[in-house]
């Protein structure tokens, strides 16, 4: 085990570090921050064995290059259809390899998804606030945004062979263009037609987006009544209209109270897939009772479990591997071959 | 349109507002309830507020994660592996009537602010809009009676309600960027002294250099919700000094 530095050679607006999220101060007005796509955040640690919720790189569609300058660490690269750029091989993201002294690291968007996730087998060096690296972007508390010419460093670096290859991506972490919505909670400043509006559409994605969330182009579904009420709390998956009646979700850096009127709220176990669509994709929102809701969540987090365990076992070395696949095809030597 | 219409027939179109009977339970996806006690920035519905968020910190629920005080309402999240929101509402309604066992955590808490008109610059408008004189302006925001009614928008957002009434203005029409952090701001009845330098229609009469996000892990934000808070007019020389402590 040592030490490994990387110096970013570029990164694109909203990359920054992210842990699993700094739970417990929404009460003090901060969100919890933490991955867009918290799936595929979690699946990139487990799959190179580390912690789930240990502090990793989340690139946006802006992407990143890095260069190692010393030290030798193993990375995953988990979320969406980008394409890595590794040690002059082109592959897509949901693959682990490993970066050695000299070698060179882009990711850039690819085929689809908005957002995918870095982790570095060791513990990457990070700022932390109240506990957690999480970036928030709007104070820029927690790790902090990557800028270009920063260096990183990765303490109790190490290369995990029987870790590298392929993972699979599970169909949950592909973009969503349906997202399950309970109605409300502020639903009685809205006429039958805007509600009607609301789950006909059509919407769309736009280029306005943050990690605080995004803007939609769909119908106008203007408050019919006064914007009278006091701020309310805002969560993550808050489908909020202003007053001209243009309504955004919002997402990981939300502002925790709002006093726009929340017509819908998406189901959190749905918005790490929300996150992965792209400006001008199709949107739609389809309303759920609570009960449903809660039988969705339990499924999505069935699931997910599902996947995590079986990205969570080591492949086993190089060689453990060969021997194994001849076992499974039932070649173990050459007079059995003829048997078969 | 409404307006040209016959009244018999204009009463068919619009719709008395609903009574709505507080508290009122509404689900929030499949994992949180808000609970509403009114609708309005009141004192006694904001104490309600904090009486649940009290009793329910005291005797949380099975699953129980987190709970966001707000003016009129208290955002209760749970897991919906282990609850959801039927088994949330009957804990939570089991827990109206309960007393808090620590009474309510009433903190006294001390807020600098230097008034100076390079540090103010919306003092001059906030005096000629109200016909007072600058000093008369300093004078009806230090006399305010504040509390912490909530946190919100982003960290250390702390909302003081009890601005004067002499100095209770509507916010600008447009916002003002690059509002500067320590700003003290005031709308309506509301106050607060920012922590981030960011875009308001807020009117910025002070600065202040107490900081709310302390850098103290034990104590990280320098209120809790419902706390008592007092302005103290300090001199530029002695802000100086405490910003560049």
């Amino acid at each position: 085990m040592s030490d490994a530095i990387l110096s970013v050679n570029f990164a694109g607006p909203h990359v920054s570090v992210q842990d699993a999220g700094r739970k417990g101060f929404m009460r003090f007005g901060v969100p919890w921050s933490g991955p867009m796509d918290r799936r595929s955040f979690a699946a990139a640690n487990i799959a190179l064995g580390n912690p789930a919720d240990a502090a990793a790189i989340e690139v946006s569609l802006g992407g990143l290059m890095l260069e190692c300058l010393s030290g030798t660490a193993s990375f995953a690269v988990v979320g969406g259809g980008f394409i890595v750029d590794h040690a002059g091989q082109k592959r897509g993201s949901w693959t682990i390899a490993t970066l050695k002294p000299g070698q060179k690291l882009a990711i850039r968007p690819g085929p689809w998804g908005s957002w995918c996730y870095l982790a570095l087998a060791g513990t990457l060096q990070t700022d932390r606030w109240l506990g957690s690296a999480a970036t928030h972007t709007m104070s820029g508390l927690g790790g902090g945004k990557l800028t270009s010419g920063m260096k990183l460093a990765v303490t109790n670096a190490v290369q995990r062979e029987d870790r590298e290859g392929d993972i699979p991506c599970p169909v949950n972490a592909r973009p969503r263009h349906e997202v399950r919505v309970t109605m409300g909670p502020q639903q009685r400043f809205f006429g039958g037609n805007a509600l009607a509006a609301f789950a006909t559409g059509p919407w769309h994605m736009t280029d306005a987006w943050d990690r605080m969330g995004v803007r939609l182009i769909g119908p106008l579904i203007a408050p019919n009544a006064t914007l009278d009420m006091p701020s309310e709390p805002i969560v993550r998956g808050s489908v909020q209209v202003a007053g001209d009646g243009v309504a955004s979700i919002l997402f990981s850096d939300h502002q925790t109270t709002g006093g726009y009127p929340k017509i819908a709220t998406v189901l959190d176990c749905d918005i790490d897939a929300l996150v992965q669509l792209r400006p001008r994709d199709i949107l739609a929102f389809r309303p759920v009772s609570p009960q449903d809701a809660i039988a969705i969540a339990r499924a999505t987090i069935e699931m997910d479990h599902r996947h995590r365990f079986a990205i969570s076992q080591s492949r086993g070395s190089l060689d453990w591997r060969l021997r194994t696949k001849n076992l499974v095809g039932g070649v173990i030597n050459a007079k059995d071959a003829f048997l078969s | 349109m409404t307006a040209f219409l016959p009244k018999p027939l204009r009463d068919m179109f619009v719709m008395p507002r609903m009574e709505r009977l507080f508290p009122i339970f509404s689900a929030v996806a499949e994992h949180s309830l808000l609970v509403e006690f009114g609708d309005q920035i009141d004192r006694a519905i904001n104490a309600k507020v904090l009486h649940l968020d009290q009793v329910l910190a005291e005797a949380p629920f099975h699953g129980f994660v987190e709970a966001v005080p707000a003016y009129a309402s208290l955002l209760i999240r749970f897991d919906p592996v282990i609850s959801d929101h039927t088994l949330a509402e009957v804990a939570l309604r089991g827990l109206l009537d309960h007393t808090a066992s620590l009474g309510h955590p009433q903190g006294q808490r001390d807020v600098a602010v230097c008034y100076d008109f390079d540090l103010a610059p919306d003092l001059p408008a906030v005096a000629a809009t109200t016909g007072l004189s600058p000093e008369a302006v300093i004078g009806a925001h230090l006399a305010g009676q504040y509390s912490v009614f909530m946190y919100g928008f982003a960290p250390g957002y702390a909302y003081l309600a009890g601005v004067h009434e002499a100095i209770r203005l509507p916010r600008k029409p447009a916002a003002v960027r690059g509002v500067t952090a320590g700003s003290v701001l005031i709308a309506g009845l509301q106050c607060l002294v920012s922590t981030i330098t960011m875009p308001t229609g807020w009117w910025a009469i002070g600065r202040s250099p107490t900081k709310i996000l302390t850098g103290n892990p034990v104590r990280p934000f320098l209120f809790d919700v419902g706390d008592s808070v007092q302005f103290r007019r300090i001199s530029r020389a002695e802000y100086d000094e405490q910003v560049n402590k």
